[in-house]
């Protein structure tokens, strides 16, 4: 049984905050090729996916909705009115990311894509100019595919030396095979700061001091760390850091690339096109000032307005205090996981770890169980979450991740629990 | 979806192992859920009927039952009925709706035991990739 009493105070009203988040209101389990809430759905939605995505609170929708509802217009250079309202919208979204991150100004932040493009601008725009036979590269054995086959690829066409910092048996970094890997051929060290398997939150300043003390540049892959704690790139002490939208509470296609400036401008565009030009002859081009010399072609202007009202949302209901939720939600299903017979857990203990749990229930594939969870309303993710090797190197094919996000509560880590108990049961 | 029979096929596999000298030998995956299946099959004097039909894999129960009810259907089938298998034949055997995503799963079974009466027909190159099941 459990030895950890539910927790009955929250760091914010939970109960309130899910009134942003209609989705959670509906069921699921009926017909899944029609999108949508059907006839067949009796079952509620226990939403722990949010490692892959999250939701979209009503005033982040809203604030996309008005924008193609009211000034949607293409951006920079228009002189109508439309255009110079979507322009500020758009230009001002990233002075919010700039101020959320710690970062100096503008100029220090890219939209892309997402956290994958981010990764390959840098891959493309500073990797492929600058890297050579002599140099290396340090990834860790738990980097997501978005850094390791990014660097692996840039590794083949360069000639450089692609190296893993090992994972050790309880989830965390070994920093004594860091400091062995990172030497003073070392161009780039490239690290997820939370893995989104293992739940790992690595030591990223500590990281960056090794590198710099060998002149490497350091590029840390927020993704699973800028959704749900404080993140100040000047205090991890980074030269590059991504992340993406939707993973906090934004639209999806919007994803940011912090750089330091200096590096920044020292870089070639990696998409040339318009909006990111300054001067255009049939002979030659110069480029627009940063950050807009990154970002070719219109932009997702909608989604970056969005993902500026995301931030504004979650800052209103305070980084330290969703942290703490986070926290929360972790440490209650890793104990209550870990008191099930049969149930492998993946990383560092519960009070270590970012808001994820990575599992699996002995004799059930993870799929089968996800399948007996989704029976549940519970939606978790199975697969190797794009990190194989880090699969690999656990000796398991796949394995399945509940992901805990501002809105989650208790009483649904009790429902995977249940879930998860009920699939060993069936399989026994 | 996990019915008692599926359940039964998934724990206690028929047809599971190899064979000593079979006809033919094909193995295929799934790479999106590491799903793995051999099949071997030996034919009747005729080369066409399926006189016996061995497998061997490590996956889902869904994958595993589907190739387990699978070689106990094979037997007696002719190599035509056997490329004329299609996906509600498979979901039929297994006697439950299979979702969307795992339909993969439920196929695999199938496909590798009809590549493999291909290639040993001639009509697919042996040196082709490994059968593999997606979405």
């Amino acid at each position: 049984m459990s030895t950890m009493e539910a927790p009955e105070q929250y760091p914010f009203d939970v109960a309130a905050l899910r009134a942003d988040f209609p989705v959670l209101e509906r069921s699921v389990g009926g017909d899944p090729t029609t999108p949508g809430e059907g006839p067949d759905d009796d079952v509620d939605l226990v939403y722990l996916d949010n490692a892959a995505t999250s939701h979209t609170p009503d005033p982040v929708v809203e604030t996309i909705a008005d924008y193609y509802r009211t000034y949607n217009s293409n951006v920079h250079r228009g002189i109508h009115q439309l255009s110079q309202e979507a322009s500020v919208a758009y230009e001002e979204a990233h002075d919010t990311v700039a101020d959320f991150i710690g970062a100096a100004g503008r100029e220090e932040v890219i939209f892309t894509k997402n956290t994958t493009e981010a990764m390959n601008l840098v891959a493309y725009a500073w990797g492929l100019e600058t890297l050579g036979p002599e140099d290396n590269v340090v990834l860790t054995e738990m980097e997501h595919h978005a850094s390791l086959v990014t660097w692996q690829q840039i590794g083949a066409r360069t000639g450089a030396d692609v190296r893993y910092i090992e994972v050790e048996s309880d989830g965390t970094l070994d920093m004594d095979d860091a400091a062995a890997k990172i030497d003073d051929d070392t161009a780039m060290v490239s690290v997820v700061h939370i893995s989104n398997t293992l739940g790992t939150v690595n030591p990223i300043s500590e990281l960056a001091s090794m590198t710099h003390e060998h002149d490497g540049l350091i590029f840390a892959d927020g993704a699973q760390s800028v959704p749900n704690r404080p993140v100040d790139v000047a205090d991890l002490d980074v030269d590059f850091f991504a992340f993406s939208g939707h993973k906090m509470c934004g639209p999806t296609g919007i994803g940011v690339l912090y750089g330091r400036q200096a590096l920044l401008e020292s870089m070639q565009p990696y998409l040339y096109g318009g909006e990111m030009i300054r001067k255009v002859t049939f002979e030659e081009s110069t480029w627009e000032d940063l950050p807009w010399k990154f970002e070719a072609g219109t932009p997702s202007i909608a989604q970056g307005i969005g993902l500026a009202a995301a931030i504004e949302y979650i800052e209103s209901i305070g980084l330290e205090r969703i942290e703490a939720h986070e926290e929360l939600l972790a440490e209650y299903a890793h104990e209550q996981l870990s008191d099930l017979d049969g149930v492998e857990i993946y990383g560092p203990a519960g009070d270590e770890r970012g808001g994820l749990v990575a599992f699996n229930v002995d004799g059930v594939h993870a799929h089968d169980l996800s399948s007996i969870l989704n029976d549940y309303g519970v939606a978790v993710r199975a697969g190797d979450h794009c990190t194989q090797p880090l699969h690999d190197k656990l000796g398991v094919a796949a394995s399945v991740r509940a992901s805990f996000y501002v809105y989650n509560t208790v009483e649904e880590v009790d429902v995977l629990v249940e879930a998860v108990t009920a699939a060993r049961d069936l399989f026994a | 979806m996990y019915r008692q029979q599926i359940l039964d096929h998934y724990k206690n596999p028929r047809n599971y192992g190899e064979l000593e000298d079979p006809d033919f030998t094909h193995v295929g995956e799934n790479p999106s859920c590491g799903d793995t299946i051999q099949m071997e099959v030996d034919l009747a004097d005729d080369g066409e009927t399926i006189a016996a039909a061995r497998f061997t894999g490590d996956g889902c129960a869904i994958s595993m039952a589907a190739a387990s009810m699978l070689s106990e259907e094979l037997h007696g089938m002719t190599t035509d009925e056997l490329d004329a298998l299609d996906t509600d034949d498979v979901t039929d055997l297994l006697g439950v709706d299979v979702s969307p995503m795992r339909i993969k799963c439920a196929v695999l079974g199938r496909q590798v035991a009809q590549d493999g009466a291909k290639i040993h027909a001639g009509e697919l190159d042996p040196d082709a990739e490994r059968s593999i099941t997606e979405e």
